[in-house]
Parts: structure tokens; C-alpha cells; sequence
């Protein structure tokens, strides 16, 4: 495992463009973020920065901390009693964890996407509508237009424009992943996170959200957790490596791919545990 | 074991020995369930056949158009259909708001309160109270309160009371049955949760939910005990919500024990009314959720 470009990545990373890591700027910085589920801590001490319009990926074994990681920069988890984080996660110069923060802001700037894809009961067109609504007042004419350019901007359009009145629910799982991704996305948010995106999908749904990923990259500033390590060599420009709750290993792709400076990244990279 | 009976063929004999037996137990149990079966469909085919031909003699237009008669006359049960129809309808009124509610603040607002689990329990206890309990209760709540005079709506009340807690189990139940990722989608877009809840999740319950109400009016439409006290009954006309009321299930409690033959086939006639009336609820409970369950998959 020391060239990147294994067979079965190759098109894929061709087709994703992989934008130059130099020259960034952080978009979000997590700053010796501590976090509990009751008596358990389940991170300890994580510091590392998400670049904007870069896509960064958390990978390690499960329970490993990244999926809590991930939900803590859009304090999803505040609706669960008894999950606490401390330390600061800081976007655009503000910390989020403050509980002034608030919470209708930081949910219309970062917007998720979830392990299953849950459309809401309702018409494709309406789950698109239903987020807009929330924060502006659109006429009929603009509010098609704002539903038809996340629709495109989730790659669904041409599969949806004709049964946009049609109940999301009989979409296919590949195709309600989407959706959810234009759901997200139509709210115009400047960070995406996106929480297992691909894995109750098939290699080609796979594909397909990959390939949406590279292109999301051009307005939004995206983090995904995945199991799958290809996919994070795949798809993403940084990678953190994350191991019992800690943050083993944080830097560009490549780089953590090929000469992982630690060697516990290293075992894990090359599947000798995980 | 010794060595003979690791032998492949004695293997093969015991496992023979083996499924022969399952075989025979598995016999067994077919036949005793299906005998369970035709003893439970016998007694309802006779309750049901019962109910049929001793109530289809007295279905006529006048059943629905004419007051329940004095004894050895003719006339029919048009007062106490409407009141029926009035009665049940407040009780749900009253009782289906006041459940959503109370579900939705078990499912979505009590997390792991010990509160919420003790709010549960008791809804369980009161689920299954005897009505005439229920009724004994609003009797006293409404009816002594009122200088003993009984009413329409302290019918209703009680009866509200039986609908309250069926509604309250549905909506918490089928609420948790909605799954958490939904909830999460909703809020990470920065929806207020009373919204999510509102204009989702009872989406995603509503079929569950409705259900639940139908089945609380079926069973209401036939509860008797809890109207005695309450709205007691009444031999004319009436739609005034503070005097008393007459009803399908106490006129037939009155008529049954009386030694009128025109008041019995009234009674049967009311009661042939009223299995109709819960099977066709039950029927369209059904369609709601088999229709439901289709376009989810």
C-alpha cells in the first residue's frame, strides 16, 4: 500500500480532480474538543482543522470516536440528554459550543447527511421546499427554481423533473441519499457533514455520490466519516485517523495513504486491525 | 458415546429417530392450534348469526326515524342513534386532542424522565379501568356537581375518558416507531423541534394515529356502563347537551331486560346496528394501515 492509485480507485480519483491541499484555509477548527456520553468518554483532547472547500474525511475502527466527532460541529447531538463536549469548535472566528451560539444559525450554515437515507414523508419536491421555507419567503416561480437547482446540485433532477408531486419514499435508496444531499445543499450552507453517506448504498449509488462529493467541493466545504478506506483516499484531500477516541494522525490524504508518519496509522491503513 | 455410534449409519439413524419426532410434534401443535382456532371463529360465528337473525326482523326505516316507542307499540331508535352519534363524536372531540397532546410529550419531550415513565403507567392503568369506573368518576366530577341532574355532555365526558387513553398509547407509540435518523434529518436543517414534530413525524405517525381513534370510537359506540350514570337516557328527542341523552347501548340494556317482545326486536335490531357500525370502523382501520404499509415499502 504505498501508491495511491490502486486499480480500484483510479477512475474515480481521475473523475474527483483532486484539488491541490496547499494554499487552504480552515473553515472549521475543532480545538481540544473533550466529549461524554454520560460517564463514557468518548473523545479526548481532539484538535485538528477542517479547510474550506476541501473535503476532509474521518475514518478509524468503529466506536472509534469519528461519527461523534462529526456530530459535534453541528451540535446534533445536543438532542440527546446526557451527551456533553467541551473545548471549542470555531467557525468563522466563532466558537459553536457556546450555548449563545445559536442553534437555528449553525444548522442553516452546516447542513448533514446521514448514515440511512430518511426523506421526509412527503412529495420530492415538497422535502426540498420544506427546508427553504423555514428561512425565507419565496414566490411559486423562485421557489421551483431554488427546489430544481438543488435537485441538479444532488444530481436527481433528470431522474426526479417529471414526479417532482410523487411521494420521496418510493424513490431507490441511492436516489433518496441524494435527495438528502439536495435537501441539505438547498439551504446554501458553507459546511456539509456527511455522516457514512455511502454505506447502505450499492457500488454504483456509491459511485454516483462519490462522484457528487468532487463536485460539491466547488461551493461548500464538506466532512465525511466513512468505514471504508478507499472511499477516503477516493474522495477527500485531508484524512484524520482517529483510534479509541483520540486523533491519531491528521494531514493530507496522500500523504497519510503512502508514508503514514505513525504506526498505528500505518496497521490500520493496511487493514492489520480495524 | 462408544465407538458403534459414531458410526455414519448409526447417525444416520438417530438423525431419522430425530426428525420423525419433529415431525410428530410438529403434527400436533397444527392440530391444537387449528382446534383453538374453531373454538374461538364457533362463538363468534354464533354471537355474529345470533345478532343477524334476531336483529335483521327489525331493521326498517322507522328503526332510524321514529323515537323509541312506550312498551307494545311501534316506533323506533332515531333518538338514540342520534345521541349515540352526538355523544361519541364530543368524546372524541375531547378526548383525541388531549391524547395527541399527552402522547406527543411522552414520545418526543419526556426522554428517560422518570416523569414520563410514570405518566405511561398510569395510562396503562387507565386503558384498561373498568368503565363503569369511569363512569362512577364523571358522576360524581360532573353530574353530583350539577345538583344531580345528568347530561349529554357528562356522556361524553366519560366517554372521553375511555378514548384518551387509547389515543395517548397510539400517538406515543407510533411516534417512537418513527425512526430517531428522521428526527435528526429534520432538526440538523435548523427546524424548531414543535415544527419537526408537526409537520414530519405526524406524517410519518399519522396512519398509526388515526387508526388509533377509530378503534377508540368503535369501542365507545358500544360502551354502556359509563353512560348509565352520566347521560342516562331519554325516551324523546333531545339535542340539548345539558339534559339528558338517550343512547344505542343503554336503550338496549333497558329494552333486552324487559318483557316487550316490540322492545326486544328494537334491542337486537340496535345491537345488529351497532356490530355494523364497529365492523365497518375496524375495516376501514384496517384499509388505513395496509394502505399505509404498501407505500412504505
Amino acid at each position: 500500500m504505498t501508491d495511491l492509485n490502486f486499480s480500484m480507485s483510479a477512475p474515480v480519483v481521475a473523475a474527483s480532480g483532486r484539488k491541490s491541499a496547499l494554499a487552504t484555509t480552515p473553515k472549521m477548527s475543532a480545538k481540544h474538543v473533550n466529549f461524554h456520553y454520560d460517564r463514557f468518554h468518548a473523545l479526548k483532547d481532539v484538535s485538528f482543522d477542517i479547510a474550506e472547500k476541501r473535503v476532509t474525511a474521518l475514518i478509524g475502527p468503529s466506536g472509534c470516536g469519528k461519527s461523534t466527532l462529526l456530530r459535534i460541529f453541528n451540535r446534533i447531538y445536543a438532542i440527546y440528554p446526557k451527551q456533553e463536549a467541551a473545548g471549542e469548535i470555531i467557525l468563522d472566528g466563532e466558537n459553536i459550543l457556546d450555548p449563545k451560539y445559536s442553534l437555528n444559525r449553525l444548522r442553516g450554515k452546516v447542513g448533514m447527511v446521514f448514515q440511512k437515507p430518511v426523506p421526509f414523508p412527503m412529495s420530492i419536491y415538497e422535502n426540498i421546499a420544506y427546508a427553504i421555507r423555514h428561512y425565507e419567503k419565496l414566490k411559486k416561480p423562485d421557489m421551483d427554481a431554488r427546489v430544481e437547482q438543488a435537485l441538479r446540485q444532488g444530481a436527481l433532477w433528470d431522474e426526479v423533473k417529471d414526479k417532482l408531486k410523487q411521494s420521496a419514499l418510493g424513490l431507490s435508496g441511492g436516489q433518496q441519499q441524494r435527495l438528502c444531499i439536495a435537501r441539505a445543499v438547498a439551504l446554501k450552507p458553507e459546511v456539509l457533514l456527511l455522516d457514512e453517506p455511502t454505506s447502505a448504498l450499492d457500488p454504483i449509488a456509491t459511485g454516483k455520490i462519490e462522484q457528487l462529493i468532487a463536485e460539491l467541493t466547488e461551493d461548500f466545504t464538506i466532512a465525511i466519516v466513512t468505514h471504508n478506506m478507499q472511499q477516503a483516499a477516493r474522495c477527500s484531500d485531508f484524512t484524520a485517523f482517529m483510534y479509541l477516541g483520540e486523533l491519531v494522525e491528521f494531514g493530507e490524504t496522500e500523504k497519510l495513504f503512502t508514508q503514514p508518519t505513525k504506526q498505528q496509522t500505518e496497521d490500520y491503513i493496511t487493514g492489520r486491525f480495524g | 458415546m462408544n465407538a458403534a455410534a459414531s458410526s455414519p449409519i448409526d447417525k444416520a439413524n438417530v438423525a431419522e429417530r430425530l426428525y420423525r419426532r419433529r415431525n410428530i410434534v410438529n403434527r400436533i401443535a397444527i392440530v391444537m392450534s387449528c382446534v383453538a382456532a374453531v373454538f374461538g371463529l364457533f362463538f363468534l360465528t354464533w354471537i355474529l348469526w345470533t345478532t343477524v337473525s334476531k336483529g335483521l326482523g327489525g331493521i326498517s326505516i322507522a328503526l332510524f326515524t321514529e323515537m323509541t316507542p312506550p312498551p307494545q307499540q311501534a316506533g323506533g331508535l332515531a333518538n338514540a342513534f342520534f345521541g349515540s352519534m352526538m355523544m361519541c363524536g364530543l368524546a372524541i372531540l375531547i378526548g383525541t386532542p388531549l391524547g395527541i397532546a399527552a402522547g406527543t410529550w411522552l414520545a418526543e419531550y419526556a426522554g428517560a424522565r422518570k416523569i414520563g415513565l410514570v405518566i405511561r403507567f398510569v395510562n396503562d392503568i387507565l386503558l384498561s379501568a373498568p368503565s363503569i369506573v369511569l363512569g362512577l368518576f364523571v358522576y360524581t366530577l360532573v353530574v353530583a356537581q350539577m345538583g344531580g341532574g345528568f347530561s349529554a355532555i357528562a356522556g361524553a365526558i366519560a366517554l372521553a375518558f375511555i378514548v384518551l387513553p387509547v389515543v395517548v398509547r397510539t400517538t406515543d407509540e407510533m411516534l417512537r416507531l418513527v425512526p430517531a435518523q428522521m428526527r435528526e434529518a429534520a432538526l440538523s436543517l435548523g427546524v424548531p423541534q414543535w415544527k419537526v414534530i408537526v409537520q414530519v413525524l405526524y406524517r410519518g405517525a399519522s396512519a398509526g394515529i388515526v387508526t388509533g381513534i377509530i378503534l377508540a370510537l368503535a369501542r365507545i359506540s358500544g360502551e354502556t356502563a359509563p353512560l348509565l350514570f352520566t347521560a342516562f337516557g331519554n325516551q324523546y328527542w333531545s339535542a340539548d347537551l345539558t339534559q339528558p341523552m338517550a343512547s344505542v347501548p343503554v336503550v338496549m340494556n333497558q329494552f333486552t331486560a324487559s318483557p316487550y317482545e316490540s322492545w326486544q326486536t328494537l334491542a337486537w335490531a340496535g345491537a345488529l346496528v351497532l356490530t355494523f357500525f364497529v365492523l365497518v370502523l375496524s375495516l376501514i382501520a384496517r384499509a388505513i394501515l395496509l394502505r399505509n404499509k404498501i407505500s412504505h415499502d
